[in-house]
């Protein structure tokens, strides 16, 4: 193995690692990937921990997914399998709900219980953000520039050019939304539209995802658009499960990679990047064993890819220091149930399409803002906001026949408790999370067949991500962008040349879209001197 | 009131009363203004309300009110279904309906239905149609083709009549056998399109899209076999999906049943026995996936379908509605009569008829010298002259969408789009034949699986070649633009298990 000669290292087998790959592969270069655990897909796996029973054991939907990366890696051919979710149901208190379904017209009606105002706005809304998603979906596949490394700025210059007169030449009042939208808060940008608490509550939902904040924390509209940002077919906001679970979109993306030629390497721990003559040329595992290459891309979080990686002596001292003082403490824990039966809810006892949807706890902000302030404090949420799924009805594959999966999203866990510890606490919290279950969907609790609760430091035990951040690192203006992760590694490549960075952890950051890696990639191929062709997302310009 | 009403229809007239009330009502009405409205007791008027909302007329459901609370009633599924269907009847008799109506009513929730020669076909049960196509892919869909007409062909002579009119060699078909075919008028141009099944050595079955009891029976002059149209003596269930094997295999009423239905292959029949009704299951469909057609007695409709949704809730199975069977129709590259094609006996122009090798049919066209089907020395000597058409696939990549909607300021909204059956002009590139129109594309549709935009197209045979590069005129934003296209192979979407052979063991214990 060693004796084979690779242009590449790819250091992880996550879904970006293996998007970067393919793309190096892609155009010619000989690519390893080197992957530390047994299998593909870092946080995109699927496992079967019962017989029958898969469960998508951390990430759980796919949305942000680059069209650009579908089509030049022709990952339908190699599987990819997307069932829309076609609704979303909040459950309220009293058998009452909240339910968005995919035919306009009865979501209206569904909103129009609650407030008519609201139903109204709601269509308003909807086309707003579209508008917003349009202007900024760009964003996704254009490489920011590095403040600092000058020559990385200039070779962008003409795409940021292009981009800021777009901007400038937007309406007015949809640029006013977006500055607001990089810096409130969720609650104050939706109390512009809504005024009823279930809607607001229901749409502030993607505001909190993966991050430590609630809707009345500045930011957390970014998170919001963050979410809005994902698209399936178009429609933005749309969510879709790969069939076999997220595990199956790391498959197809390895089987593109592998017929592009990359070669993957399990059970391969890297244990430091190998830097000869102030340049990188290869990686040493933990074995010792070195694996020699022209370039090394990492896409880990920058704590391991700049801190542990390498000699502290090659990267300047202030961009060491951001590395790990990186915030990517987690607070989103997974509880993954076995059923026996479907779960029926108080408020729609009978199965029927809502099943295949989105469902989330959140009843209101109140509820979510309680929920934060017990982890505010280093608690976890007594009663914790979910966001569900049953992949069993979207996909028979994932459970025996009549039997179900279900997962759920929740927050808050905190990474590191005060005065406490996971190892004592963590099936304190599952309960918890059955407890509010148990409220919206009675008779829960005696179907559960099996239960598995992850919180961060599992996420971290397991797939590596220090702190147990989903998204590699808060979604936050002091982490986004040009700061994604900092001035001189913002712009994919590091201070030591031929060490690239491919994460999550960089721009445009977390959530299953491959384009961290697929920027990466083209970065690295232009260093090269390796112009691959590839699409480029079209610009659209507002709408307005 | 010129005569007064006869005796003991007071209720029936009362239940009338709050029918009217309700629906000339814009929103549900609660029970004490609908008692005041109709000037009934709010006792009595709950009674009858009961009824009606028992007989589905009328649903009860919670007020779009501000103050929020209570409950009303509006008019119920049942009543909206039959209101849908008034259009079709022409209000003047009731439409001719499938023996799975009544069954049908109860799972649909949306406005649509569909003339289907002349019977009512759901267009799509829910309100939107995606799930239901998601269904054919990824688990189990449950369609009603009844409206299919059909054809048996018996007598001591039945395969020689059956080799006379179609265009594929029945000698070779056994019993137990089915045969995708086509047949074709004296000139050698297509007719229609079908599947024969082989009952028997002296009897076959076929299924067709337009009548044609008439042809058939003119074909026999001289044979000894008769032709009978069985058309209402059948109701048929499209049973598809990857998970149409396991639903069949569980619905079977015992071992032996399901064995056989597990074994059958592609292109096969079998007799079975479904919740005691003798059942014939074909491995067919029109969806180019896993699939299956259940022949039944019209008696044993809703018997069928009930056990059918009882061992399919489990595997995913949904009712099915039209538009999602022809989105998967147009993945699978199969030409659809009237809408790709025109049938021979309808075409208006000369040059609207097609031979069977310009739909990509040349296939089931073997010529082999003892035998000789109508049409066949017709077609022999267009074959020798050359076909100046094609049937091929057409695909615009997700890119080529996004380009040609930017410079309006739009993304691609394709979900939105139920497959088109709105012709759209192809063009060849300037440069060949100086972007001259080329072809049409018949049939298309965007393919949420795919991620492109796939069609069946008339293309000249000269810009046939797969990897072909076209242009395809396409709206955005009401202006013509034209999105670079690509002749593509044809099925879109052929995934393996569509052919496979399992057994049982493998139906039940894995995971399909």
């Amino acid at each position: 193995m060693s004796a084979r000669s690779w242009d590449a290292v790819v250091v992880g087998g996550g879904h970006n690692g293996l998007v970067s790959a393919a793309y190096l592969a892609r155009a010619g270069l000989r690519v390893q990937v080197l992957e530390r655990r047994e299998r593909v897909g870092g946080a995109t796996v699927t496992e079967e921990p019962y017989p029958g029973f898969r469960y998508s054991v951390f990430s759980y939907l796919v949305s942000l997914l680059r069209p650009e990366v579908i089509h030049d890696l022709d990952l339908v051919r190699h599987g990819l399998f997307l069932v829309p979710l076609e609704s979303t149901l909040n459950p309220l208190p009293g058998g009452d709900e909240l339910y968005r379904e995919a035919d306009s017209n009865r979501t209206f009606a569904n909103v129009a219980r609650h407030s008519r105002r609201d139903a109204e706005a709601y269509v308003e809304y909807r086309l707003r953000m579209t508008q917003l998603a349009q202007l900024v979906h760009e964003l996704q596949a254009t490489a920011p520039p590095d403040l600092v490394d000058g020559a990385a700025a200039d070779e962008d210059a003409a795409a940021l050019a292009a981009l800021a007169r777009r901007y400038v030449q937007a309406p007015r009042d949809l640029i006013f939304t977006f500055l607001q939208a990089l810096t409130t808060s969720a609650e104050s940008l939706l109390d512009q539209w809504f005024e009823s608490a279930p809607l607001k509550a229901a749409l502030a939902t993607s505001s909190i995802i993966g991050s430590f904040v609630s809707p009345r924390s500045p930011g957390s509209a970014y998170v919001l658009l963050h979410h809005y940002m994902g698209e399936i077919d178009g429609v933005y906001r749309a969510w879709g499960w790969q069939k076999g679970g997220t595990g199956g979109l790391a498959e197809v993306i390895a089987r593109a990679a592998r017929s592009l030629g990359a070669d993957i390497r399990l059970d391969a721990q890297v244990q430091r990047v190998l830097v000869e003559d102030g340049e990188v040329c290869g990686v040493v595992l933990e074995d010792g064993e070195e694996v020699r290459a022209r370039v090394v891309l990492s896409s880990l979080a920058p704590q391991a890819s700049l801190g542990r990686f390498l000699d502290p002596g090659l990267l300047p001292e202030e961009l060491l220091d951001r590395a790990m003082r990186w915030q990517s403490f987690g607070c989103s824990g997974k509880v993954n149930l076995a059923l026996d039966r479907v779960p029926r809810f108080a408020s729609r006892p009978e199965p029927g399409p809502h099943l295949a949807g989105g469902m989330s706890i959140a009843p209101d902000l109140d509820y979510v803002e309680r929920a934060f302030e017990d982890a505010k404090y280093g608690g976890w949420s007594r009663r914790p906001f979910a966001d569900l799924v049953i992949p069993s009805c979207l996909d028979p594959d994932m459970a025996p026949p009549g039997k179900h999966v279900m997962s759920c999203f929740v927050q808050y866990a905190p990474y590191a408790l005060s005065g406490a510890d996971w190892a004592d606490q963590r099936e304190a919290f599952g309960d918890a999370v059955i407890d509010v279950l148990e409220e919206h969907m009675p008779g829960l609790r005696e179907s559960i067949l099996h239960r598995q609760v992850l919180v961060p430091p599992d996420i971290e035990r397991i797939v590596g991500i220090p702190g147990g951040n989903i998204f590699h690192g808060e979604l936050r203006m002091s982490q986004l962008f040009v700061n994604r992760p900092g001035a001189r590694a913002a712009a994919y490549r590091t201070p030591v040349p031929g060490y690239y960075l491919c994460g999550s952890s960089t721009h445009p950051g977390g959530g299953i879209s491959g384009a961290p890696g697929r920027l990466a990639a083209l970065r690295v191929l232009r260093d090269l001197d390796r112009p691959a062709e590839v699409s480029a997302t079209a610009a659209t310009g507002s709408g307005a | 009131m010129s005569t007064p009403p006869p005796h003991g229809t007071q209720a029936i007239q009362r239940a009338f009363a709050l029918l009217r009330a309700v629906a000339d009502s814009a929103r549900p009405l609660p029970l004490a203004e609908l008692s005041r409205r109709v000037g009934l007791r709010p006792p009595t008027a709950h009674r009858i309300l009961g009824a009606l909302v028992a007989e589905g007329l009328l649903d009860r459901v919670e007020r779009v009110e501000r103050d929020g609370a209570g409950m009303g009633y509006c008019v119920g599924r049942r009543a909206r279904a039959l209101g849908a269907l008034a259009p079709l009847a022409g209000q003047q008799k009731p439409p001719r309906t499938t023996p799975f109506f009544a069954r049908e009513l109860e799972h649909h929730a949306s406005f649509g239905w569909r003339d289907w020669s002349g019977v009512a076909g759901a267009t799509s049960y829910e309100p939107t149609y995606h799930r239901e196509y998601w269904a054919i892919r990824n688990a189990a869909a449950i369609i009603d083709v009844s409206p299919l007409f059909k054809y048996e062909i018996r007598g001591p002579q039945a395969e020689a009549l059956a080799n006379r009119i179609f265009t594929r060699d029945f000698r070779k078909c056994r019993p137990g056998q089915v045969m995708y075919t086509c047949w074709l008028d004296d000139d050698g141009k297509l007719l229609q399109d079908g599947n024969v099944v082989r009952l028997a050595p002296d009897r076959f079955r076929a299924t067709a899209a337009h009548p044609t009891l008439r042809w058939f029976q003119d074909c026999g002059h001289g044979i000894d076999a008769e032709v009978a149209e069985v058309t209402e003596d059948y109701a048929a269930l499209s049973v598809q999906g990857p998970r149409s094997r396991a639903v069949l295999v569980a619905a079977a009423r015992d071992r032996a049943h399901a064995e056989r239905l597990a074994a059958l292959p592609y292109f096969r029949a079998a007799e079975a026995d479904i919740a005691g009704c003798p059942v014939l299951v074909t491995r067919t469909g029109f969806t180019g996936d896993l699939g299956y057609e259940v022949w039944i007695a019209p008696a044993d409709a809703e018997t069928v379908w009930d056990a059918l949704f009882h061992h399919g809730e489990a595997h995913g199975a949904m009712p099915v509605g039209l538009v999602a069977m022809d989105q998967a129709r147009v993945e699978a590259g199969l030409a659809l009569i009237d809408i790709d094609f025109v049938s021979a006996a309808h075409a208006l122009l000369e040059g609207r008829k097609s031979a069977p090798h310009e739909m990509g049919l040349a296939w089931t066209v073997k010529p082999s010298p003892d035998r000789d089907f109508v049409g066949r020395a017709a077609l022999e000597r267009a074959v020798a002259e050359g076909f100046r058409t094609r049937l091929v696939g057409i695909e615009v990549s997700w890119m080529e969408l996004e380009r040609v909607h930017a410079p309006y300021g739009l993304r691609p909204q394709n979900p939105h789009h139920p497959p088109s059956r709105e012709p759209g002009a192809l063009y060849a590139p300037y440069g060949a034949e100086d972007g001259r129109q080329v072809g049409q594309v018949t049939s298309q549709a965007f393919s949420p699986l795919l991620k492109k935009q796939v069609g069946l197209a008339s293309v000249d045979a000269r810009f046939a070649e797969p990897g072909t590069a076209l242009e395809l005129e396409m709206m955005v934003d009401y202006k013509r633009v034209r999105a670079s296209a690509r002749v593509a192979h044809l099925p879109f979407y052929d995934p393996p298990h569509k052919r496979d052979d399992v057994t049982i063991d493998e139906v039940q214990g894995a995971r399909a």
